[in-house]
């Protein structure tokens, strides 16, 4: 209890009475209860409105407007106030999609099948990060015991995070070529005869970029979950003889769902949003949701790019609600 | 001397391997980078891939001469500045946010996820809505408010999120002392609370600040006519690659790990300060 809180306590207790009956003043004791509960501290709405005021600006006002303009109506250099599904049409269905004459009946259009190769793309991108991460976290946590090493290697292993990710990009391409580090290495170790060519602009140099530039997002959401696992649970699960399978069965893996949950999101949600990298080891070959909206942008179709970002919006709220229906993280924030 | 049990052999054994794992995963990590900064001294003649051909600073001349990519040094200047005003704003932010979780109030819970929204909407995502309601209300965009903006909304998270560590660990007790003294608010922030979350600060500083200098899907159709650093290497990516792009890339990465290395450096010392 705060010094403050006591102090109302006491003043409670001694509310002022009425002249005849024993029954307090009801009023005034509301009154001093508010002012001496009155918390410490600089008042509340001081200290959120600025915040407040920058996200409602730059983060609620342009995911409305991208849900306003994907029903407006594209004039070809710019957009124009209306009420039109003919983007959403467009986005779901082929141009023959009504037309049984037409041979892409019924077939939905490129642009769904777009978000739809970027969402099963993303969750291979997501499955691999997890292979490799869970282990790294593991070790940090569990294996490394001396807590100054442990913060080190873990820095160690987070840094990249802080880097340009344009650049880690770039960085894949002497790596990859046909002249690429990895061919000499297959070359010259003569596990291929010739130089492969599938390694740069492929989805395989693809995924391994995207790999690498998210999976730092998994492991630290991991490790701390990890981290937090209470040792004597571990011991006495140890003592009772069980095996260190049984272990992590048990008790390790349950309690870094939420770490497991949060670290996915998070690659989820960045995979799903990415284009750049895709310019950069994939030549523009594919494309991702990402990549139309910003060609759509391009051409000042405004509103079928706002359609693409908003399905995204869609595709991604579901991914997520799905996660977290799966793991319950409330206990970690 | 601990004696080598078959229990302790097996451990040791276990620990082997997620070292060599560690290794390898660092090798992931780093190697391109690597392969890269070695590429940067590429001979004048030589390819941007391996063989070298001949070392030389050749591509690094370049790259600090005058028909250099794009104009580099003021995106650089740009980008710096941005990064310094995003870290300025996102510590703030981030502070006053976390004190004000300190106390329960309505709403809280839906400006924690407003917050954490920041961390899950995809640059490309406010990118697109910030451009297109910029174009309709005819105001170009420009680095300085629009790149901002949404600079300020990816780092606030994380920032939130460091500050809401610091003052989960407070002891506020040492507040009620002074204010128990008779010290008002300011003072009571200014002498008590401050100075022991000033590490956290610095901490939620760093993300804004590296965030930022190196955030390119956000900025994308925000930064106006003018290029940020990162809205540069992307440009020149779309021209023939040269030696030139690793010798810029090393260049930022180097300067990202510098910057890292110094606010570690700060933060440990006034960490130590604070206790």
């Amino acid at each position: 209890m705060t010094t403050v809180e006591s102090y109302a306590k006491v003043t409670h207790l001694e509310t002022p009475r009425g002249l005849i009956g024993g029954a307090p003043i009801a009023h005034d004791a509301a009154e001093a209860e508010r002012k001496y509960r009155r918390e410490p501290g600089f008042p509340v709405p001081l200290l959120i409105a600025p915040a407040t005021l920058w996200l409602v600006i730059f983060l609620f006002l342009p995911l409305i407007s991208i849900f306003v303009f994907s029903f407006w109506k594209s004039t070809g250099h710019g957009m124009t106030p209306a009420f039109t599904l003919e983007h959403y049409q467009a986005f779901f269905a082929s141009e023959g999609f009504f037309d049984p004459s037409k041979p892409d009946f019924l077939t939905p259009s490129v642009f769904i099948r777009t978000l739809w190769s970027t969402f099963r793309f993303t969750i291979t991108v997501m499955a691999i990060c997890l292979a490799l991460a869970y282990p790294l976290a593991y070790f940090l946590s569990m294996q490394v015991e001396n807590f100054k090493w442990q913060l080190t290697l873990f820095l160690l292993a987070m840094v990249p995070f802080w880097t340009s990710y344009l650049i880690r990009a770039v960085a894949w391409l002497p790596m990859l070529g046909r002249h690429g580090l990895i061919n000499e290495f297959l070359v010259s170790f003569g596990i291929v005869e010739e130089p492969v060519s599938f390694f740069l602009y492929s989805e395989f140099s693809y995924t391994m970029a995207l790999v690498q530039l998210y999976v730092v997002l998994a492991v630290g959401p991991i490790f701390f979950s990890l981290a937090k696992i209470d040792r004597t649970l571990l011991e006495a699960a140890r003592d009772m003889g069980a095996t260190p399978f049984q272990i992590f069965r048990e008790i390790i893996a349950p309690l870094s769902l939420p770490g497991v949950a949060i670290g996915m999101i998070f690659i989820f949600v960045m995979v799903m949003g990415e284009f750049a990298t895709a310019v950069v080891v994939y030549g523009g070959k594919s494309s991702t949701t990402g990549t139309v909206i910003l060609n759509y942008y391009a051409i000042a179709n405004y509103p079928f790019a706002a359609v693409n970002a908003f399905m995204l919006m869609v595709a991604m709220m579901i991914g997520v609600v799905i996660i977290l229906r799966l793991v319950d993280i409330r206990k970690e924030l | 001397m601990a004696r080598w049990t078959p229990e302790r052999r097996r451990k040791a054994r276990v620990k082997a391997g997620f070292s060599v794992y560690y290794a390898v995963f660092l090798l992931f990590v780093y190697g391109p980078m690597f392969a890269m900064f070695t590429l940067s001294f590429q001979g004048p003649r030589g390819g941007v891939s391996f063989p070298m051909r001949g070392l030389s600073f050749y591509w690094w001349e370049k790259l600090t001469g005058p028909s250099a990519v794009g104009d580099l040094k003021s995106s650089l200047v740009r980008s710096l500045i941005l990064a310094i005003i995003v870290m300025v704003i996102t510590a703030l932010f981030s502070t006053m946010l976390a004190m004000a979780y300190r106390k329960r109030f309505r709403g809280s819970g839906f400006l924690f996820y407003a917050v954490m929204a920041g961390l899950m909407v995809p640059g490309v995502l406010l990118s697109l809505g910030l451009a297109s309601l910029l174009r309709v209300l005819g105001i170009p965009p420009a680095w300085w408010y629009s790149g901002l903006g949404v600079h300020v909304v990816w780092t606030l998270p994380f920032g939130f999120l460091v500050m809401m560590a610091v003052f989960n660990r407070f002891d506020a007790r040492l507040e009620e002392a002074a204010r128990d003294m008779g010290a008002d608010e300011w003072t009571v922030f200014r002498e008590v609370t401050l100075p022991l979350i000033t590490p956290g600060i610095v901490a939620a500083g760093l993300f804004g600040f590296t965030l930022s200098y190196d955030e390119f899907a956000r900025t994308t159709l925000l930064a106006g006519a003018q290029n940020t650093l990162p809205l540069d290497i992307n440009a020149s990516l779309t021209q023939r690659v040269q030696p030139t792009l690793f010798a810029l890339g090393t260049a930022s990465t180097l300067f990202s790990l510098l910057m890292i290395g110094l606010f570690i450096v700060i933060y440990t010392i006034l960490y130590r300060r604070s206790r």
